[in-house]
């Protein structure tokens, strides 16, 4: 049974909505919100952890998360390479998780950002970032408190090594300054895959930026991806 | 053998190396209040966990696993546990 796209709940999620308004509306592919006490992703074909403040954010963004029911499905999901993205706390949870290497600070100044900001798409070839081009320079927003990535240095050269850092912040034009880093993070990370590269987390929200009417239609370059593992529907 | 209740105090503290927002925000906030002499802080968090287990050897092995699981983030965090002390016999048997 191909049923699409499973956007998973957590108490706190936010951008569980608009992650399907994304999917459904704007790109036409089935999608169902998945709640966190479920067992079973059986039949999913992707799989989106949305933004938002799970479980109060306590003891540290995406820490608790980690342990709901759903996400054993979602760790065998992952290891049998079936694509995951972790959008914003989507992307703490994946850290917390260990899918994805590394962690998430603070932002460096600890201010919360809700803003417009660019990233430059660092490579095409992953399950999330097929559809776009490399150093193509999306906008779309960010808004948390802690997207401050940290890997230690060997992790670091791991995954500049093996090319798994997916996005960076940039300026318009694509090119990295220290104020386009709006967070602080480690190499100006935005998005980072694992080594199979069917996981993907990135702190900007592609799915606030689905459509021209929002503001920017650039997370389409990123949403899009998924069309070459669910079909879409007539 | 009748269980204990273990009163754990557990520290987790940023790593050393790992860049620490919250304590150079406290650091330059005490300068600000013009108190000088201020090396260093980290930001952390003290948890008081009360645990039932045997003897303080359990109650110290359940903590660390606690912490080593859900408590520290070890990619960017440590921990040590402070202290451990006896509350109150529980009476019911392990």
């Amino acid at each position: 049974m191909n049923r699409g796209v499973a956007i998973v709940s957590f108490p706190g999620s936010n951008g569980d909505r608009d992650a399907v308004d994304a999917f459904a509306e704007s790109i036409g592919v089935a999608t169902r919100l998945v709640d966190y006490r479920e067992e079973s992703l059986d039949g999913f074909e992707a799989v989106v952890l949305p933004g938002g403040f799970s479980y109060g954010d306590y003891l540290r963004t995406g820490a608790i998360a980690r342990f709901a029911p759903v996400m054993t499905a979602v760790q065998q999901f992952a290891l049998t390479g079936g694509p995951v993205l972790g959008i914003c706390n989507g992307f703490q949870i994946l850290t917390e998780a260990h899918l994805l290497p590394g962690a998430i600070l603070p932002n460096r100044d600890l201010r919360f950002h809700s803003e417009w900001v660019h990233i430059r798409v660092e490579t095409g070839e992953t399950a999330w970032s097929s559809a776009a081009a490399d150093g193509e320079v999306l906008t779309m927003p960010v808004a948390h408190g802690m997207g401050n990535y940290f890997a230690d240095p060997e992790i670091l050269a791991t995954l500049e090594h093996e090319n798994r850092v997916v996005f960076r912040y940039c300026d318009a034009d694509g090119h990295l300054t220290e104020q386009a880093n709006i967070n602080g993070s480690m190499h100006a990370i935005a998005g980072i895959c694992n080594q199979k590269r069917n996981v993907v987390g990135l702190m900007p929200h592609p799915e606030r930026a689905a459509d021209p009417l929002l503001g920017s239609p650039d997370g389409l370059r990123i949403l899009n991806a998924v069309t070459s593992f669910v079909g879409r529907l007539v | 053998m009748s269980a204990s209740i273990w009163r754990v105090d557990i520290v987790v503290l940023p790593k050393d190396g790992v860049s620490d927002p919250q304590g150079e925000a406290v650091k330059s906030g005490l300068g600000l209040l013009g108190i000088s002499g201020v090396d260093r802080i980290r930001v952390g968090r003290h948890l008081e966990v009360d645990v039932a287990a045997a003897d303080e050897a359990a109650a110290r092995s359940i903590a660390t696993t606690m912490s080593e699981k859900l408590l520290a983030n070890l990619v960017i965090e440590q921990f040590r546990i402070d202290s451990i002390r006896a509350l109150q016999p529980t009476g019911r048997q392990l």
